[in-house]
């Protein structure tokens, strides 16, 4: 389940890491041989405006230490903790976005262990009657539907964070404890071991991320931790239907960790196999800067977590009338969007995937159709030069100066021929994030396309006699000598001509 | 000398006799001169100073409005929460643990004028049923010091048994308040499970314990449970529905009751005097009009079994907190193992480690549904034949606890300590309310007559016991030599 004693690793790194040379299988040879079945827990932070039992905030990033806790998160003896019925409702928003049952019943559990990040000495966390029960998750790889069942998605507290001086705890001189985060509303989504590959392991982060994200639960923020995975992994033979023993693997914080954790691990364990070796039951944690997977705690010394009922908390009764409720208010989930924008705005699926990774993607551009730009027009604008953008300059459209006003207004501007495309792109990149009215600042600065007939005239044959090779070139029949033609146009206008506009004129004087 | 009770010494205090300041400063004398039973902890002298001024505001603005409770001194037992006082459950690991806040009780009780004047000694963490495994040293019983006072509440027993304060706050688990009321000679009243927040009371067994009050009559309980009592937005399990009144119901005698005697629990091992002084309480309710009927509770006998798999199970995981992280002790060793080890290993006595492990066991990976889901499946039969009994009886009487105090020392292994509780921890594992009041001596030693009611029926419990309190004296009988000087002269 959660991420008990993760830092408590065991062992060195012996055992697993390869050397380049060894002359072994490559992961095709391995992935030829067996066929490795893959299951992720997800644990997703949730938007909720408190801590799941107190008063506290849920968004604890920036405090000093300590400072967003109270009697209750800190563990105090006498204390008791008090549901937040937000995160309930979240937890069951996105047990329905996954499509799964919802039982009447339900109830809350202690998990015992001692860390120092755990304040009670015990995790309110939900055992033997989640919240939701057996959901599914559907999604494309290379062209394969893939679905993967979900076991059930439940609730329980974060826990504080732990710092060493010293890498791992047990070689620290000292460790200090924040409990900021203790107390936090964690869901915890577990996956059936449905996934064949890293890549399907991976494509399922991404749709189910994406998710959490459109339906307002989670951030989706893989680093800072507020969406975390760990993973179970085991090979077979091809062919064969029984389960190998599992590892699982945790520490990754990125999709490219997963995939290439699981990678590794799926070598890893092939080329034990093929020795004949047995895989030992463990769990591994993933070292970014080795690229490798380290064991940290193997079987035996596994917790005995002694789950029982939370004495603290009655059994949670949810009606029929409350669940749906809370399925008439879900969103439209991305899947249900990108079939739309296909269907409504005749998108092709990948530019409908594109779009609606991100729902403000999404919703960017149905603002644009809805201000009368193109489906097409707009599509290639917001994958395009926005999005290029919104990467360099780390700031979402929705977050700069421009906005989605602002940029609905340059894509008019161009559509209505008042500019061309290189001026708009121009002005983006200008104004993305200093932001400004695009129609002002054209008119300000004279940017407007030169669209009189009798000036691109006059401009056309004044660039054609500074250019007598050029058009002695074409005429002979060298066809890109008219390039040089139109650039001389252009740039005498500063790109402000519509260069078709100018093409045809030229071919028009040049014409024998 | 009076033995001033809450009324009593309310009426003082609204007819300008008595000031707040002065019965405090009164109680804290008595409560000095009980030294040698050692059933102070600490005093809450700031605190106490604070609050017998507001106390006197509060009366000097509007005497009629003031509540019965303002400017009553009191004491409350070692794991009750309030800001600024040391709270240690009666434990080494908690030793100078200050509470950042107050519980919900005694919030009620502050806001209610009442003045905090001593912090009680207790077993540790509320386990014991002598107040032998206080980790500050045993309480001595007012009525013989050689004996207990009954535990774990055993020091909010003896200073109301003593007249040193008109009433304290105790905890029951599973007799820890009618017990040693039984043993020291006063009333003690468990409320219904839920029907007062435990926030701000150090767990032990989460689904089992719950805050009551020590008085000398069971009047000044009602009033004391009316003041503590009513749904807390801070405990989950505290019940929402409204507090029935409890003045009017109190004194409405029993005429036409028929009161249920568990025929288990008048089984053997009852000591012949508590059997005989129960006998004599018996003819006394059934003279006040009641009709005394056996009934039975057949799965009596497991309930002790089920109670120690609960009940550690629980405190298992509710004293993992005291780690030495945070608060409280802490040993600071090489490794983060050898720093618990060391901290809960020094930390803890011994009964406490006992029911730890206990707890743990039963909670262990393959003998789970051995112990603790059949402890609970055997707990839910008993709650069931409580209420198939309530269908029938208006309310039980039975002993309270098969003995009377017994000499400290004498219970050395475990389970005989175990069964002195036989009679109270039913009550508990079926959430009901339940009083011990004073029905006579055995060899000079008071015998606890006990009443339990169907859940939420606590005015109905405390209504049985008021009448019979109302036509007996033995709750006037004071202890021959309480080694104290006790209460304000008069």
């Amino acid at each position: 389940m959660a991420h008990a004693g993760a830092a408590l690793a065991r062992g060195g790194y012996g055992d697993a890491v390869m050397t380049a040379t060894s002359a072994v299988s490559t992961l095709d040879q391995v992935m030829e041989r067996y066929e490795a079945v893959i299951g992720l827990e997800v644990h997703g932070q949730l938007l909720t405006q408190s801590k799941m039992f107190c008063g506290c905030s849920a968004d604890y990033i920036g405090s000093p230490p300590n400072s967003n806790t109270c009697p209750v998160c800190l563990g105090l003896p006498g204390v008791l903790p008090v549901m937040n019925r937000v995160a309930v409702e979240y937890t069951v928003r996105s047990a329905l976005a996954l499509n799964c049952e919802i039982p009447e019943h339900s109830k809350f559990d202690r998990k015992n262990y001692f860390y120092p990040d755990l304040p009670k000495g015990y995790q309110i966390s939900q055992w033997d009657m989640p919240l939701s029960l057996n959901g599914h998750l559907t999604f494309t790889v290379d062209g394969e539907e893939v679905r993967c069942g979900i076991t059930r998605v439940h609730l329980e507290e974060d826990t504080g964070t732990l710092q060493h001086a010293g890498d791992i705890l047990q070689q620290a001189r000292s460790s200090v404890v924040d409990l900021n985060r203790a107390g936090v509303p964690l869901m915890e989504i577990v996956g059936e071991p449905d996934l064949r590959s890293p890549a399907q392991a991976r494509e399922y982060l991404v749709r189910l991320r994406q998710i959490l994200v459109y339906i307002g639960v989670n951030d989706g923020n893989l680093e800072q931790g507020s969406f975390r995975c760990d993973a179970n992994i085991s090979l077979r033979k091809r062919g064969e239907t029984g389960l190998g023993v599992k590892v699982e693997v945790k520490n990754m914080n990125s999709f490219r960790a997963v995939h290439r954790a699981l990678e590794f691990e799926i070598v890893r364990q092939g080329r034990l196999l093929d020795q004949g070796q047995t895989i030992a039951q463990e769990t591994r944690g993933w070292v970014e800067a080795k690229g490798a997977t380290i064991s940290q705690r193997s079987k035996e010394y596994a917790h005995d977590y002694r789950y029982f009922p939370e004495p603290d908390l009655p059994p949670l009764h949810l009606s029929a009338e409350f669940v749906d409720r809370v399925r008439a208010a879900l969103p439209e989930l991305p899947q249900q969007l990108a079939e739309r924008l296909q269907r409504e705005h005749g998108l092709s699926a990948y530019d409908a995937a594109t779009l609606t990774a991100e729902r403000e993607d999404a919703r960017a551009f149905e603002a644009l159709v809805a201000a009368g730009v193109p489906a097409k027009v707009a599509a290639n604008w917001l994958m395009g030069e926005v999005a290029r953008l919104a990467r360099e300059t780390r700031t979402p459209l929705h977050g700069s100066g421009l906005g989605l006003e602002g940029l609905a207004s340059l894509v008019k501007l161009v559509e209505a021929g008042t500019i061309n495309g290189s001026t708009a792109k121009e002005l983006l990149e200008e104004l993305y994030l200093t932001g400004g009215d695009p129609a002002a600042v054209v008119k300000e600065r004279g940017l407007g396309q030169v669209s009189d007939q009798a000036e691109l005239e006059r401009l056309v044959g004044a660039v054609m006699a500074e250019n007598p090779a050029a058009v002695a070139d074409f005429r002979g029949g060298k066809e890109q000598a008219l390039q040089r033609l139109v650039g001389g146009v252009m740039k005498a206008t500063r790109g402000r001509a519509d260069a078709k506009v100018v093409t045809g004129l030229l071919r028009e004087r040049l014409a024998p | 000398m009076s033995r001033g009770t809450v009324s009593e010494l309310g009426a003082r205090l609204r007819s300008g006799e008595s000031t707040p300041a002065e019965l405090a400063a009164q109680a804290r004398s008595a409560l000095v001169s009980l030294e040698s039973l050692h059933p102070v902890l600490r005093y809450t002298d700031a605190l106490t100073e604070r609050q017998a001024g507001r106390a006197a505001r509060m009366l000097a603005e509007s005497p009629q409005q003031a509540g019965p409770l303002c400017g009553i001194p009191f004491a409350y037992k070692d794991v009750l929460c309030v800001e600024g006082v040391e709270t240690s459950a009666g434990s080494k690991i908690l030793q100078g643990f200050i509470p950042p806040y107050t519980g919900t009780a005694l919030q009620r009780l502050l806001e209610a004028g009442a003045v905090p004047i001593a912090v009680t000694n207790c077993d540790e963490f509320a386990m014991g049923s002598s107040n032998e495994n206080s980790a500050y040293g045993p309480v001595g019983n007012p009525w013989d010091a050689s004996r207990v006072p009954g535990g774990s509440s055993g020091g909010s027993a003896a200073v109301v048994a003593a007249g040193a304060v008109p009433f304290s706050l105790g905890t029951d688990t599973g007799g820890s308040i009618r017990q040693p009321a039984s043993f020291c000679g006063v009333a003690g009243f468990k409320p219904t499970y839920g029907r007062v927040s435990r926030y701000g009371l150090i767990a032990f067994a989460s689904s089992l314990d719950q805050i009551g009050p020590f008085t000398r009559s069971v009047a000044d309980a009602a009033s004391v449970f009316t003041a503590i009592a009513g749904y807390d937005p801070r405990d989950s399990t505290s019940s929402p529905l409204p507090v029935e009144p409890v003045a009017e119901q109190l004194v409405r005698g029993i005429q036409g009751m028929r009161l249920g005697v568990p025929r288990e629990y008048m089984a053997e091992g009852l000591e012949p005097g508590v059997l005989s002084a129960i006998h004599t309480a018996f003819a006394q309710l059934e003279k006040l009009g009641a009709t005394l009927v056996e009934v039975s509770l057949p799965s009596t006998e497991a309930a002790l079994s089920t109670y120690y798999i609960i009940a550690p199970a629980e405190c298992s995981a509710n004293l993992a907190r005291m780690d030495g992280v945070r608060f409280g002790l802490h040993v600071d060793r090489k490794s983060l193992t050898d720093t618990y080890l060391e901290t809960r290993g020094q930390g803890f006595g011994p009964e406490v480690k006992r029911r730890i492990m206990l707890g743990t066991y039963a909670l262990s990976s393959g003998y789970y549904d051995a112990y603790y889901r059949q402890a609970q499946k055997v707990r839910t039969l008993i709650a069931e034949e409580f209420d198939r009994a309530f269908e029938s009886v208006d309310a039980l009487v039975c002993p309270t606890s098969p003995i009377v105090a017994f000499p400290k020392g004498d219970k050395s292994d475990p389970l005989s300590m175990y069964l002195c509780d036989v009679l109270t921890l039913p009550v508990n594992l079926a959430g009901l309310p339940g009083i011990s009041i004073p029905c006579g001596l055995s060899e000079g030693l008071p015998v606890g007559l006990q009443v339990i009611g169907p859940r939420l029926k606590d005015a109905r419990v405390l209504r049985v016991a008021n009448a019979y309190e109302q036509a007996t004296a033995w709750h006037t009988q004071a202890p021959p030599s309480p080694g104290a000087v006790t209460g304000t002269p008069s």
